[in-house]
């Protein structure tokens, strides 16, 4: 008989798992990851039915680990994603992502009359609110739902 | 401290040492020496009040200073970049006043130069030699910064002046009222920021019925250069005009403060009352500036 739930979403020999991501969050955190470029093998799930979310989004992306700056700008988007790496069809490792305290040089002001747009030099962003997730600029001290701002790697 | 870049890095601990200094300094028992000292006063924004109470404070204490208001005629105009003036200009001085219209700029300048700097405006983000300015009013005032009632009055939305000081006086219990047109009201962070706090707050349309209770009104200048649609600046310029006949009823202790300069939101015949406390709260700019340079200087 076809397993239905594996029909939606394939195992992967190795790589990284990003599970729980909040619905309609994976788009954006495919663009984190810049996936648009790659050649792996790569799934993407979105809007999957949830027992702890209700409705959630699934990334998984073949022969692909995660450097910190990505986990942590996907914690941003997505809090209560988990991370897992997969080898050999084996789960070696799980973990939910955790809020940084700071991100630095990955989000771009919003503020055209921030420094951090005119000099040169590298952004750094504090998590200001968890829920819903704020950051504040380091500079300009603006502050700014994560909807609002965009990464840059 | 190092530098004096925004409220947000000063803390109770710290706005108490400034006060008491500044204090010592207005009663005389200190005189800090600047002799052979020399500081940029960089105003690339021109601000002549604040650029005066600078270069009055350093000079009256036998330091020297060089003078940049504008940026028309350096370097920054031939497309200098700010790192580079700075870096430049660091090479004559031993600490750096700077108003910058780009908000941000002094967390930069502290961060590249190895001398003080003192922030003196960074676009619509802070200005915290005002915000100590006012705190040393206050407490001169009312011999104490805890537990007051203060009414913030005219722009809150844009004007930094009140950012500053709201953060900087929610250490000390006070409560505030919050009078303004609908669009230039507290921003929300301001206020999620003393709700987290704990400190209490009230947005009033009408200012007649709090008057009373007040130890301190705090007025602001509706200020006509940011608005980009002069028909918005004249529906709400004279929103709140503070008169003699508006003051009957206020309480012994009360003052009545402004950043300056005024417009019309105080008329002139207020000026005369005792409770006008405007001028006098523009020197103890002085004195404060004074205490931070000395701080700053010798830490």
């Amino acid at each position: 008989m076809i397993n239905k739930k594996q029909l939606k979403v394939d195992p992967i020999k190795n790589g990284t798992v990003i599970d729980h991501i909040s619905a309609g969050k994976a788009l954006q955190v495919a663009d984190i990851l810049n996936l648009k470029q790659t050649d792996n093998l790569m799934m993407i799930g979105v809007n999957l039915s949830s027992k702890k979310m209700g409705r959630k989004d699934i990334i998984k992306i073949e022969n692909r680990a995660l450097t910190a700056d990505e986990v942590n700008s996907i914690a941003l988007i997505s809090p209560n994603a988990t991370l897992t790496i997969i080898e050999d069809y084996q789960v070696v490792k799980k973990e939910k992502i955790t809020l940084p305290e700071e991100i630095k040089s990955h989000i771009i002001c919003p503020n055209p009359n921030c420094v951090t747009n005119i000099e040169s030099v590298e952004t750094r962003f504090a998590v200001a609110n968890e829920n819903p997730v704020e950051v504040q600029c380091a500079y300009c001290e603006k502050k700014y739902p994560i909807e609002d701002v965009k990464f840059r790697f | 401290m190092k530098h004096l870049v925004s409220m947000r890095d000063v803390g109770k601990e710290d706005i108490l040492h400034l006060i008491d200094l500044a204090e010592r300094i207005e009663s005389g028992k200190i005189r800090p020496d600047l002799s052979g000292k020399l500081g940029a006063l960089l105003f690339f924004e021109p601000s002549t009040r604040t650029y005066f109470s600078f270069d009055t404070a350093i000079k009256r204490l036998g330091g020297n200073t060089l003078a940049m208001t504008g940026s028309g005629s350096t370097s920054v105009k031939k497309g200098e970049t700010l790192a580079d003036t700075l870096m430049t200009i660091r090479q004559y001085v031993d600490f750096i006043v700077m108003r910058h219209q780009i908000e941000g700029a002094a967390r930069f300048a502290s961060e590249i130069l190895d001398i003080p700097v003192i922030n003196a405006g960074d676009g619509t983000n802070q200005h915290p030699t005002q915000a100590m300015l006012d705190l040393y009013s206050i407490y001169k005032t009312q011999g104490t910064l805890e537990n007051l009632t203060i009414a913030m009055i005219g722009d809150l939305r844009l004007g930094r002046t009140v950012h500053s000081l709201a953060q900087a006086l929610s250490d000390f219990n006070p409560t505030f009222y919050f009078a303004s047109p609908r669009h230039l009201q507290m921003p929300r962070y301001i206020k999620d920021e003393l709700q987290a706090k704990g400190v209490q707050f009230k947005e009033v349309e009408d200012i007649k019925p709090i008057i009373p209770q007040l130890d301190i009104m705090y007025v602001t200048r509706i200020q006509k250069e940011r608005f980009a649609v002069l028909e918005d600046y004249e529906k709400v310029k004279d929103a709140y005009i503070i008169t003699p006949d508006i003051l009957e009823n206020v309480k012994s202790n009360f003052k009545l403060m402004h950043p300056l300069p005024r417009v019309n939101e105080i008329t002139t015949d207020v000026d005369r009352m005792e409770y006008a406390y405007y001028f006098p709260q523009a020197k103890n700019g002085v004195v404060m500036r004074q205490a931070i340079i000395h701080t700053l200087l010798n830490d």
